[in-house]
């Protein structure tokens, strides 16, 4: 069992970590903000290619950080495979002692960096839960084909966007993943408590029973917010969070010092961080620190938060 | 209907090449409604043609470049005409029928872009990509295979951004439109289940469906 799926499953706070495998073959940087996280999170989610960029896969460092002692996860998303380059990668994955896996639709080629690019989508999010799920229980592949040895089984996550109009067709979404099999999952980047507290309102309401980590992206700039708000679907930065941020940066530049709004970025996420575990508004976070991964251990000691 | 575009006059007179004698084939249904192989185009590439130092040895209309029947007699008709090349004003599926008919090579003046309705004249809008295993009963009528950049069946991606799709921002994201179809209709159950996987065994292609018994 993953330390993941040990977490939750035994009540604990989960936190988890993000992180891009790189656009080349030389693993170096990722591997030293590994060895950085170990023994600080529960699992570290390995990206599938995220805005349909071209990286190296998942599943290759994924098993890079298996090999260095941490708890990979696998993103799957449904854009550049068929069911049959899916299930023959989890097969893989699972020999690799990989046994934490988040599905995902993924971002479309044509917004992505090699447009040219067939998009597959055999099988989207509920679609690869559903194939794992049956393959778990039944011990066959995707074409009903007994599995030698018998099939591996996957600590199975989704995603979920809690900023969302209409919300009933998010949260509509959200059971279908979890009754395809979702057991635990992860937001979209949250940076107001109150619409983070409204959607757990919601779930609770709709009857649905999995463990939910809020999405935390520490801000480095009032320029990074504002970018997101305008780019990236489902992402709401209150503007006083911007506001702050810039008087960071102009504090900063009055006194030449720099970093100042990564800082403030970083003790505002260790802010919402602490906030939602000392509140129990939901069962843990997974920090999407965007390329700044070294930072997240600094994040969780602000936030007084050690994992068990 | 059979969305078709004109390909760049330059894409087909490179492929008409050195042929001199030309013979004209348009299509009365589809391709007349798209303004792209009607009498009307059929008689402005002539003049084209023409004024290219070309000789356009016959033109003909099908009442369907799609039934191998019609075509068969417009292309004894053109052929007899003897042309050197024969260019179908249809769309891919009528090019193919009227190269069965022909000695000479059949070039496409055409792309076929997709299978959709002329929202009124002159706009049209992709509708059905043919998928074999209809579900429009389920989402209130508005298909999310062919109206869904990534063709979910189970529901949205999280990559709307307020209601407009991420691939093409002008285009309102399929599920928003279904839910609120759903909604209107008082059949938002039919959101809850999840939607089997239909697969794709059944558009391995080509196809062919026989409903006369015997061929």
């Amino acid at each position: 069992m993953g330390m993941l799926e040990k977490a939750l499953e035994g009540g604990k706070f989960g936190v988890t970590v993000e992180m891009a495998p790189p656009k080349g073959y030389d693993f170096t940087e990722q591997m030293e903000a590994a060895e950085l996280l170990k023994g600080k999170v529960h699992g570290v989610n390995v990206t599938d290619m995220q805005s349909a960029c071209l990286k190296a896969s998942s599943l290759g460092l994924c098993i890079k950080l298996k090999q260095a002692g941490l708890d990979p996860i696998i993103q799957v998303t449904g854009r550049d495979r068929s069911r049959m380059g899916i299930l023959g990668d989890m097969l893989s994955a699972a020999a690799f002692g990989i046994d934490t896996m988040l599905a995902l639709t993924g971002d479309h080629p044509t917004v992505g960096d090699c447009k040219q690019s067939k998009p597959v989508y055999d099988l989207d999010s509920v679609g690869i839960l559903h194939m794992l799920t049956a393959m778990e229980a039944t011990d066959k592949d995707c074409g009903g084909n007994p599995i030698e040895g018998g099939a591996p089984s996957f600590y199975k996550g989704a995603v979920v966007t809690p900023v969302y109009d209409p919300l009933p067709l998010q949260i509509n979404k959200l059971r279908q993943k979890v009754e395809a099999g979702a057991q635990y999952i992860q937001t979209q980047g949250i940076f107001d408590m109150e619409s983070l507290k409204r959607f757990m309102d919601e779930v609770d309401k709709a009857n649905i029973h999995t463990h939910i980590m809020a999405g935390i992206i520490p801000l480095k700039a009032a320029g990074m917010a504002k970018y997101m708000n305008e780019n990236v679907p489902g992402i709401a930065v209150p503007q006083d969070m911007i506001d702050r941020l810039a008087a960071a940066a102009a504090e900063g530049k009055a006194k030449g010092v720099k970093g100042l709004p990564t800082q403030l970025g970083i003790e505002m996420a260790a802010e919402m961080i602490a906030k939602i575990k000392d509140e129990g508004i939901c069962d843990g976070v997974h920090i999407m620190a965007i390329g700044a991964e070294k930072n997240v251990p600094k994040i969780l000691e602000k936030a007084g938060l050690t994992i068990e | 209907m059979i969305i078709t575009q004109k390909k760049p006059i330059e894409e087909l007179m490179a492929m008409i090449g050195d042929a001199q004698k030309i013979a004209i084939l348009g299509c009365g249904s589809c391709a007349t409604a798209c303004a792209t192989g009607g009498e009307k185009e059929v008689a402005e590439l002539k003049a084209y043609l023409e004024s290219q130092g070309k000789t356009v040895v016959a033109t003909g209309m099908a009442d369907y470049c799609c039934m191998n029947m019609g075509v068969k007699t417009a292309m004894k008709k053109l052929t007899a005409a003897g042309p050197d090349a024969v260019v179908c004003m249809s769309c891919g599926d009528g090019v193919q029928v009227a190269a069965n008919h022909s000695q000479v090579p059949v070039y496409p003046s055409n792309n076929t872009m997709f299978l959709g309705e002329a929202v009124r004249f002159g706009l049209f809008e992709e509708a059905c990509h043919l998928c074999g295993d209809c579900m429009l009963g389920s989402t209130g009528g508005i298909c999310p295979i062919s109206r869904c950049a990534k063709s979910l069946v189970n529901g949205p991606c999280g990559g709307q951004k307020n209601g407009k799709c991420e691939v093409n921002p002008e285009n309102d994201c399929a599920w928003i439109m279904i839910y609120r179809r759903l909604e209107a209709l008082g059949q938002l159950d039919k959101l809850a289940k999840r939607r089997a996987d239909k697969g794709y065994e059944k558009v391995a292609y080509p196809r062919t469906i026989n409903i006369r018994g015997n061929k």
